[in-house]
């Protein structure tokens, strides 16, 4: 596929890493931030690739990981009201509640209803008049315009029974927060191209001026991640700090304006809290007020549901960088894919689920 | 969850902007993808999809510039990997 296979060939990533190896004349911790980015670096142990002295530390960008326990008790009380159809992503289905996940529910009775995209769920809806139909609508600025926008339709068309369990969260505070945090040990970081290719890469030029840290945009593919990699290093070694963008092909400044514009009509900004972290101020978005008619919570009456973290998950400490998946003495015995203590080990995405299944014999 | 994948915009249609959509090619995998957010597609561009919609217009001149780049260095470590190597069986 263009676009792809040419960012993946061997040669030019073993170039490119040979290259970071001559760059390199100390030790430096650089953080990617999504867990597409995580589950590619792991896929094809680039880090494996890289010179002892470059470290990679995982960052918190897997929204399925970081959406709070009571987000999930929420959706099953909400899925397991009779008459409900409740939509999801597929990622969210085993991702543990409190006491259950929404496989769980489903086993049952609930109707649980895995869609690839929420304008599946608005068909739905069209097609079950007498249903209720809810979305869970979790994910980055890159899921959220799509969201958006099946909101904003169901509203035109007039959609009686379609609204949306919300629960969006924002790359640029959890950086912030990194960035804020004593502990912090990430000079360098790889900002998320898809986030990116939405909002445009302003909002991080603010947190490189603020904190002097250097942040290149990138993308997916091994080629594109070592690309990043280098031009970090390169900065790191030269003393810049600077916003470069490696991923020209899909990012560009100011980001799909039309996306941006969908979003700003039907959510705004937030406090949200994150799971494992807590909350953190206006880092999500919720509906706005116009839209309220259309906001799960409200209509199921969901906000008495809180829960608190399972103590033994170090999911915090990962999420933020400052512990990695082996760190943890729970890591592939008391938690497993299988049967996940947190969120990390669910999602494809997540860090330990990576480290799981690329690098269970390390 | 933010996978987004390349296509190619085979076909489009609708009127209505917020509804426009199009047939993509994945590799042979065909499906409808909505173009509300890039209004600017036409027939035979390539689009990064996300959940169902185009979120950008691939930068074909910026890609062919950055693999162009690439390729290079690849070509150019090689050959001196190839001489480094020649040296070191022959010294």
């Amino acid at each position: 596929m263009k676009y792809v296979d040419e960012y993946r060939e061997p040669r030019v990533a073993q170039a490119i890493a040979g290259r970071i190896s001559r760059q390199v004349t100390r030790p430096w911790v650089l953080m990617e931030v999504c867990g597409g980015q995580t589950h590619t670096l792991m896929r094809y142990g680039i880090d494996e690739l890289l010179p002892p002295a470059v470290e990679l530390v995982h960052g918190p960008g897997c929204p399925v990981c970081v959406t709070p326990l009571e987000m999930v008790d929420r959706a099953i009380r909400i899925a397991s009201t009779p008459g409900v159809i409740f939509v999801s992503y597929g990622d969210m289905l085993r991702v543990p509640g409190s006491y259950a996940d929404l496989f769980q529910a489903r086993a049952k009775g609930a109707d649980v209803r895995v869609a690839y995209s929420p304008l599946d769920a608005l068909k739905m809806a069209r097609a079950n008049p007498e249903r209720q139909v809810v979305f869970f609508g979790v994910g980055f600025e890159t899921t959220a315009p799509a969201n958006a926008m099946a909101v904003w339709q169901a509203k035109r068309e007039g959609l009686r029974n379609f609204s949306m369990l919300v629960s969006h969260v924002l790359v640029p505070p959890a950086m912030r927060l990194i960035l804020s945090s004593p502990g912090n040990r990430v000079q360098g970081f790889i900002a998320p191209g898809h986030v990116c290719t939405v909002m445009g890469f302003s909002e991080y030029e603010d947190l490189v001026n603020e904190f002097r840290v250097p942040m290149v945009v990138g993308g997916f593919e091994p080629v594109d991640l070592l690309e990043a990699i280098s031009m970090l290093v390169d900065q790191l070694e030269q003393g810049r700090a600077e916003m470069e963008n490696q991923y020209v092909r899909s990012v560009n400044y100011v980001g799909n304006v039309p996306a941006q514009v969908i979003l700003r009509e039907v959510f705004e900004v937030s406090d949200r809290k994150w799971r494992g972290i807590g909350s953190i101020a206006e880092s999500g978005y919720r509906l706005r007020e116009a839209y309220a008619a259309f906001d799960a919570e409200r209509i199921f009456g969901t906000a008495d549901v809180s829960a608190e973290e399972p103590a033994e998950c170090i999911s915090a400490l990962v999420l933020q960088g400052l512990r990695k998946p082996l760190d943890c003495p729970a890591f592939g015995t008391r938690c497993t894919p299988m049967n996940p203590l947190g969120a990390p080990m669910v999602s494809t995405e997540g860090a330990c689920a990576a480290y799981y299944q690329y690098r269970r014999h390390a | 969850m933010c996978l987004a994948v390349p296509g190619k915009v085979l076909s489009i249609e609708g009127e209505d902007p917020a509804f426009r959509s199009g047939r993509v090619d994945f590799c042979g995998v065909r499906k409808t993808v909505n173009l509300a957010f890039t209004p600017e597609v036409v027939v035979g561009d390539f689009v990064l999809v996300h959940v169902g919609f185009a979120l950008t217009r691939m930068d074909q001149e910026e890609a062919d510039r950055t693999y162009r780049y690439l390729a290079q260095i690849g070509a150019l470590e090689e050959e001196d990997f190839v001489l480094r190597e020649a040296g070191g069986s022959f010294s």
